[in-house]
């Protein structure tokens, strides 16, 4: 255990509240569980950073080809200033001035980024500190000369270090593109913007894992204050601008890089991340390790009539999840749909988006609408994703074996957590529909929206089938690879809803379930795609079933 | 791959079937050879011990048998079916307790019994698959609180839920793999009650254990392996005959010709008096010879399981071996090249004589390399 005892990490500037005792305070031993954090996170960081790179420096590459003359740039900020593109990307403000690359990338890259850098801190910070608690693997760590709050610190520390070499790389690099409005100062403030989000996320994060013993609670919950931090500055930037300023994205956004290059919305950012970290540090010193806050209750000594089906079981362990996501779909719904009202009334300020809207045969309110579809049928897929792939985590946890020693085939069981995805998914997108729909109804006037915007969101529902299946195929196939489902919602948002602002090929959109459903309300009801994408789906959950059958379990 | 299935004998007898009977089981993962070949009978209504150290195999067979794993090749042939292709079929017949329990964290200890009772009934109805009586008996024997969620339970408390849940079945086998780990000693006494109570009414156990009293209690007979290979089997008697039984003896007149005997080891005299162990074919020659010598007092100790495990262990952990007095020549003899023959085989082929499981007895051509590899398997 020497180790533990060897004092200051070797970075230690990028772990908050290091300590250099040795061997005494609460702190002991973060350093060291901070070096073997980043070592077990050798591969995953790296891709992290990379990615989040990547997905600021190809647009900015694009942007330059797209729009080379000023009068391209001011055609696209004309765009840009539709209620639907607002909601979607950032401030209205970023459009005042000419609207340069660097605008671009601050307007449209920044609220995207976030909540991607948000994902990244979330499921860092999880996966170091309730993950291990569950696991059991905390207890022995704690058993030796570590204090209290190594943990949490370490794992606060891995992300700031992913945080913070995203926001160095980026204000490096982007400047060396040499694309138009792209300065040093403006790629330093729009670097240190996603390195405050990322921080004020890990924040949120040392928060969420205090309350509840199960890894998955606490990501969920943690993800849950990302999406309404996006979604509260969606509905600020087209209407409220008070709204946005409850979002730490709409702060980040608010620095405006490129623009003005405020500095002190970030440091707002960052007294918030350092508030809500301190929650989660007194929060922690009200609980056992293992634990949550809320003690656990008994519960029934004999298993309801449900309990013995592999679909109630299926249902039974995953009903937090279903009730999570329909909660706050119904919640993303209601926030968009409160904006449809205001949508409409921008109507005649923006002369050229009506016309341009008139010739594609759709009205303001349609386009917008059946952007939101994406979005909601997006977050349904990954619903769907994380449902499948319960299968996996049961298997992994050795929960499995003795389910399967019964007269329980694995196609059935299986399958119960398959129906409760595809099931479970719909209801999530119907949730997301309905809620959108009456709050839409409630700010235009229009009762008949209830109904119409609801059908729009289940159009998407084969498509999130077909996630489940591709899911579900990967699982039966290759067990260890199944974590690639997640490709399917992430790139059926990055081409759904980017795609039309990088102007992505075709080709590109067809790879995507998403993008073979009619783009309702705006477009035409089409069956036959809604036929075939079921019908994939089918195949696809058949042929993991069959994968499912012939492998050996994976056992301990 | 589908070996198992294709080489099942056709032409076994239904009545005289044992409940379990593999033979030649190897199971590879990656370049690990976990199953090297394994040997197993186990007769219908027995109670089957089932001996080797960590990482020997004992888990892997369980799962093939279980239809988790799929063996490379081998046969394997459970209450007359294929454990892989009639697996569900299979498992309304049997019930089984894992090493390691895992329950739902958020379901309670009595929801994940029933749960279990019923999929293992494939009556999915409140009432299916389980005898509430039998089930509350348990409960109450096992001191299990039923009402506590998964996640608080400790190891021991886990287990117990996995043992309540396939003993409160009507399973005519019992397929447990280190059932009372984690349990404590009162506990264990209620476990072997609950087993000889299933035994009594006739059902058929493969109990995987490491606790040799457990076992000296239970079971009427065992197989031991060791790095994937079934090294011994038969009655408790049988193997105990094969092994050597240690002599105390003072006696009157000096010792002569008793080191020369055959099957005497370890002979050392401490102040007149003298130790040593002799082989069981020979014991009987050694007493006689004792006899001659004017015995005065003699102490005679038949061969606890520790001694038959080690004997077969005993390359691996020399000083325990050496302690043992019993096992230190054992392997070094059964790894020569002669040892394959009947005669150097000496005992070992006597008692498998009886029930044809073991074969081959010898296994320690693996290196302790190898048996580490296996430990992580």
């Amino acid at each position: 255990m020497s180790g533990v005892l060897a004092g200051a990490p070797a970075r230690a500037g990028t772990a908050p509240g290091r300590d250099t005792r040795r061997g005494s305070g609460t702190l002991a031993g973060a350093g060291t569980l901070y070096r073997f954090a980043l070592r077990r996170d050798r591969v995953r960081l790296p891709a992290w950073v990379l990615a989040l790179l990547l997905g600021t420096l190809v647009p900015a590459a694009k942007f330059e080809g797209l729009y080379p003359e000023a009068h391209d740039r001011a055609a696209a900020a004309e765009t840009m200033s539709s209620p639907a593109a607002r909601a979607m990307t950032g401030p209205e403000h970023f459009l005042d001035g000419a609207y340069t690359v660097g605008a671009m990338i601050g307007h449209q890259m920044l609220g995207f980024l976030g909540v991607l850098v948000g994902l990244m801190s979330v499921l860092l910070v999880v996966r170091h500190s309730r993950e291990e608690e569950e696991t059991g693997r905390a207890e022995l760590v704690r058993s030796c000369v570590v204090g209290r709050h190594a943990a949490l610190t370490a794992a606060l520390g891995v992300a700031a270090t992913a945080s913070l070499a995203v926001g160095l790389l980026l204000a490096l690099l982007l400047p060396g593109l040499g694309v138009d409005g792209v300065d040093a100062s403006g790629a330093l403030v729009y670097g240190a913007a996603h390195t405050v989000l990322g921080l004020a996320f890990a924040g949120v994060t040392a928060v969420t894992v205090q309350f509840t013993a199960h890894t998955r609670a606490a990501s969920g919950a943690a993800l849950a204050v990302v999406g309404a931090a996006y979604a509260l500055r969606a509905a600020g930037d087209v209407g409220a601008d008070a709204l946005s300023w409850l979002s730490p994205l709409g702060w980040a956004q608010r620095s405006y890089p490129f623009v003005d290059d405020r500095v002190w919305p970030l440091l707002l950012t960052l007294a918030f991340a350092a508030a809500v970290a301190g929650c989660g540090y007194l929060l922690s010193t009200r609980r056992d390790v293992g634990a949550g806050l809320r003690a656990s209750r008994p519960g029934p000594a004999r298993a309801g009539a449900a309990l013995g089906h592999p679909l109630g079981l299926a249902l039974r362990l995953q009903r937090g999840l279903l009730a999570g996501f329909a909660a706050a779909l119904v919640l993303l719904g209601v926030v968009y749909g409160s904006i449809l009202g205001d949508v409409e009334d921008m109507l005649g300020e923006v002369e050229q988006v009506r016309r341009a809207l008139a010739a594609m045969g759709g009205s303001v309110t349609e386009s917008f609408a059946s952007t939101v579809m994406i979005v909601l049928a997006v977050v349904a897929a990954v619903y769907a994703v994380m449902a499948t792939l319960r299968s996996r985590a049961e298997e992994a946890a050795g929960r499995a074996e003795p389910l399967l020693a019964t007269a329980l085939s694995r196609s059935r069981w299986a399958g119960g957590h398959l129906a409760v995805a595809a099931a479970g998914g719909t209801l999530v997108l119907l949730a997301g529909g309905l809620g959108f729909g009456a709050a839409g109804a409630a700010s235009t006037g229009d009762a008949s929206l209830v109904l119409e915007l609801a059908g729009s969101a289940l159009a998407y529902a084969p498509a999130v089938w077909v996630t489940a299946g591709l899911a579900l195929l990967l699982y039966g196939w290759v067990p260890r690879a199944a974590g690639a489902a997640w490709v399917v919602p992430l790139y059926g948002f990055l081409v759904g809803y980017l795609g039309s602002l990088l102007d992505f090929p075709d080709g590109m959109n067809n790879l995507s379930p998403f993008g073979h459903v009619p783009r309702l309300p705006l477009a035409d009801v089409e069956l036959l795609p809604l036929v075939l994408l079921t019908a994939l789906a089918a195949v696809l959950s058949a042929a993991g079933l069959w994968g499912l059958r012939r492998r050996d379990l994976r056992l301990t | 791959m589908n070996a198992v299935t294709a080489a099942a004998p056709p032409t076994a007898p239904r009545t005289a079937e044992p409940a379990i009977l593999v033979s030649g089981l190897v199971k590879t993962f990656g370049r690990t050879r976990a199953l090297d070949g394994l040997d197993l009978r186990v007769a219908t209504g027995e109670v089957h011990g089932f001996l080797g150290p960590n990482g020997a195999g004992k888990s892997t067979t369980l799962r093939i048998l279980l239809g988790l794993l799929r063996a490379d090749t081998g046969t394997a042939r459970l209450l007359g079916s294929d454990p892989w292709a009639d697996a569900v079929a299979l498992h309304r017949r049997l019930a089984y307790v894992p090493g390691d329990v895992e329950l739902w964290p958020n379901l309670t200890g009595g929801e994940a019994i029933d749960l279990l009772a019923r999929l293992r009934s494939g009556h999915s109805g409140a009432r299916g698959g389980v005898d509430p009586r039998r089930r509350d008996e348990l409960i109450e024997r096992f001191g299990l609180d039923p009402t506590k969620k998964g996640r608080t339970y400790s190891k021991g408390n886990r287990q117990k839920v996995a043992i309540i849940a396939a003993l409160a079945s009507d399973a005519e086998l019992l397929l447990l793999d280190e059932p009372t780990a984690g349990l404590d000693p009162l506990m264990e006494v209620v476990f072997q009650d609950v087993v000889l109570q299933a035994k009594e009414a006739g059902r058929t156990v493969l109990l995987s254990s490491h606790i040799l009293a457990q076992v000296e209690k239970l079971c009427d007979r065992v197989s031991i392996i060791r790095l994937g290979r079934t090294v011994q089997s038969g009655s408790l008697g049988e193997l105990r005959h094969l092994t050597r039984t240690t002599i105390e003896a003072e006696t009157d007149g000096p010792l002569t010709g008793l080191a020369e005997l055959p099957g005497v080891h370890g002979l050392r005299t401490e102040g007149g008096r003298v130790h040593f162990a002799v082989d069981g074919a020979h014991l009987d020659e050694a007493v006689r010879r004792l006899g001659t010598l004017g015995v005065r007092s003699l102490v005679s100790h038949p061969p606890t399981l520790e001694e038959l495990m080690l004997r077969h262990y005993g390359d691996e952990l020399p000083e325990l071996a050496g302690l043992s007095g019993t096992g230190e020549d054992a392997a070094p003899a059964a790894r020569g090249p002669a040892a394959r023959g009947p005669v150097a085989q000496g005992p070992v082929a006597h008692g498998e004589a009886s029930d044809g499981a073991a074969g081959d007895g010898t296994s320690a051509d693996g290196s302790t390399a190898r048996g580490d590899e296996r430990g992580r398997a």
